[in-house]
């Protein structure tokens, strides 16, 4: 047979569905720098204009609506995100990694499948519900077990966003341990090792980069939460010292006021400079998990 | 072929022993001894259920999927199935893999890691345990100055040594060879033969081979297999020189498989 050096059909095809690949790859981009531009074009007159990055950082006083001096100290609001999200983590790492572990180590068969049923079924509980459960079941049963004089605080919703993370984290977790080879396995348990030394010393060493980027998604995602965390949190201005205080989160804020605010007035940018923030540090936290997940290895 | 008979204890007594996966039989009705402190040889062609029964023996059935075995296995003067530490069996069983996997851990944790688990812990006795592996793994000297590299990166030959150190490490009382130089080059693979010659006298050793030449050069006693069934065991002279069964003689001189 003779083969001629034409373009036939396969080869417009191939360059057609490649140039399409890449437009849909390039709008992923193309949108987040919208986004991004966005938030900050709102955010920057107040940024360069009344911004006072001292009281912005590290005076808790939100007061935005004051007629005669608004404040716009946004600590206390850092500190409710923070400490939220923090105690979120710490509960929900323990709870993740168990379940992942199981999962992938342990559970054969039925087992196995339901219980990845169920927690993709947990993660796709919309957050309003979840808000409501702090809401009308965490509430009383913090009250009446702590004896406190409300239920809704960092207790509250630290536990609520537990519970949202967890799914994911175990996934991602589950991912990362179902990517260690099964002849790892096989080698290891040949010379004697028991399922508990292998997943021990053989498979937690070799996804720790998965299990870490587990983690951070699951800070990430905690970060970002914001009608669950509006609603179990008591959501008000504190700078909190202790699991029962109430606090404000920064996703809350903006959620509660922004629909209140006169576009473009002064208290309208400072909630996009919160978002700037917001964004900032989600975004912080995804690319650590996605170069850890690359493996930025130790050399 | 060594001069000195070997005991006559009974280290592996297998009887009627069939294995099969799911509904495909491997090995049927397979009746065969293993001594003491002998090298076995098992020779034939591929798919004739060599590495099935190396799996039986250290009871890889367990986390192979439709795998499992019928009639009996004694190891030691017990019935495989009645021990009731199968991981202690698994210890006292070294395998080594015709596809080498090297761990992914440095190579002093991979020759290392079998007496961790055993529980040793002081850092200058496995100091000594992983130099003596990998000496006689003839690894040392291409490793020696790397310990702390990735097992898992080494080349094929040299993972594979590292699979014979790493199951020395076990300090195993049966020792399980599945083809083990398939990857690994003709002058390493003669110091590998020496060393399984001194090995004798600490351990039984079972030699898959694909290379009939081996089981001469090493095997006290050798069986044929062939399309699942185990056609001759005998005494390696005797089972070279003068096989009972025609197929035998073919396959030793190369006239198939
Ligand atoms: N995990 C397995 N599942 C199904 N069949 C298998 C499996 N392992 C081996 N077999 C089959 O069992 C037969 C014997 O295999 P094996 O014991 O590996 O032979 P050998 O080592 O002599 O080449 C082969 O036909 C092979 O395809
Ligand atoms: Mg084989």
């Amino acid at each position: 047979m003779q083969h001629e050096d034409v373009r036939d059909f396969h080869w417009y095809v191939d360059k057609a569905m490649a140039s399409l690949v890449f437009l849909g790859g390039i709008s992923a981009i193309v949108f987040i720098i919208g986004i991004f531009l966005f938030i900050t074009r709102e955010g920057f007159a107040f940024i360069t204009q009344s911004m006072d990055i001292r009281e912005f950082f590290f005076d808790p006083a939100w007061r935005p609506t004051s007629d005669s001096n608004p404040t716009y100290g946004a600590f206390a609001l850092i500190a409710g995100t923070a400490s939220i999200t923090g105690l979120a983590v710490l509960l929900s790492i323990p709870f993740s990694l168990g379940a992942a572990i199981y999962i992938a180590e342990f559970a054969e068969g039925r087992t196995r499948e339901i219980l990845k049923i169920l927690i993709e079924l947990l993660a796709a509980i919309p957050s309003v519900v979840w808000g409501f459960i702090g809401l009308s079941i965490m509430n009383p049963l913090i009250i009446d077990m702590f004896d406190v004089p409300v239920g809704l605080n960092i207790l509250n919703a630290g536990v609520i966003l537990a519970l949202m993370a967890a799914p994911i984290m175990t996934t991602i977790a589950e991912d990362a341990l179902k990517a260690v080879p099964d002849r790892y396995r096989e080698a290891a348990e040949a010379l004697g090792a028991t399922r508990w030394q292998v997943t021990l010393k053989i498979v937690l060493p070799a996804a720790k980069h998965g299990l870490m980027a587990a983690v951070l998604l699951g800070v990430g995602r905690g970060f970002g939460e914001t009608m669950a965390v509006l609603m179990a949190s008591g959501h008000s201005i504190n700078v909190p010292d202790g699991l029962f205080d109430s606090v404000r989160a920064l996703t809350a804020t903006i959620a509660a006021e922004l629909g209140e605010t006169a576009v473009g007035s002064e208290h309208y940018q400072a909630l996009f400079t919160l978002g700037i923030l917001l964004f900032a540090v989600t975004f912080i936290i995804n690319l650590t998990a996605d170069l850890v997940m690359r493996g930025i290895k130790r050399s | 072929m060594s001069d000195s008979p070997p005991t006559r204890i009974k280290e592996i007594e297998a009887r009627k022993l069939s294995v099969h996966y799911g509904r495909y039989t491997a090995l049927s009705g397979a009746n065969l001894d293993v001594y003491r402190n002998e090298i076995f040889g098992i020779i034939g062609p591929a798919n004739s259920g060599k590495t099935s029964f190396l799996r039986v023996l250290n009871r890889m059935d367990t986390f192979t999927p439709g795998m499992h075995f019928e009639g009996t296995v004694m190891y030691r003067g017990k019935d495989l199935r009645d021990w009731r530490n199968l991981y202690a069996l698994r210890r006292s069983v070294g395998v080594v893999f015709p596809l080498p996997v090297g761990l992914p851990l440095s190579v002093y944790d991979n020759v290392a890691l079998a007496p961790r688990l055993r529980g040793v812990r002081a850092k200058a006795e496995l100091d000594v345990t992983v130099e003596k592996c990998l000496r006689r793994a003839a690894l040392w000297d291409e490793v020696k100055d790397r310990l702390g590299a990735l097992g898992s990166l080494l080349s094929g030959g040299q993972q594979q040594r590292l699979t014979i150190a790493r199951a020395l490490s076990q300090e195993p009382d049966l020792l399980l060879l599945d083809e083990f130089s398939i990857a690994v080059d003709p002058v390493t693979t003669m110091r590998i033969e020496d060393v399984l010659k001194e090995l004798k006298s600490e351990m039984t050793i079972v030699l898959v081979t694909n290379l009939t030449q081996q089981a001469r050069r090493l095997a006290d006693r050798t069986a044929f297999f062939l399309q699942g069934q185990c056609v001759e065991v005998g005494p390696t002279s005797e089972l070279f020189s003068d096989p009972k069964h025609e197929k035998t003689q073919a396959y030793i001189e190369g006239r198939f498989g």
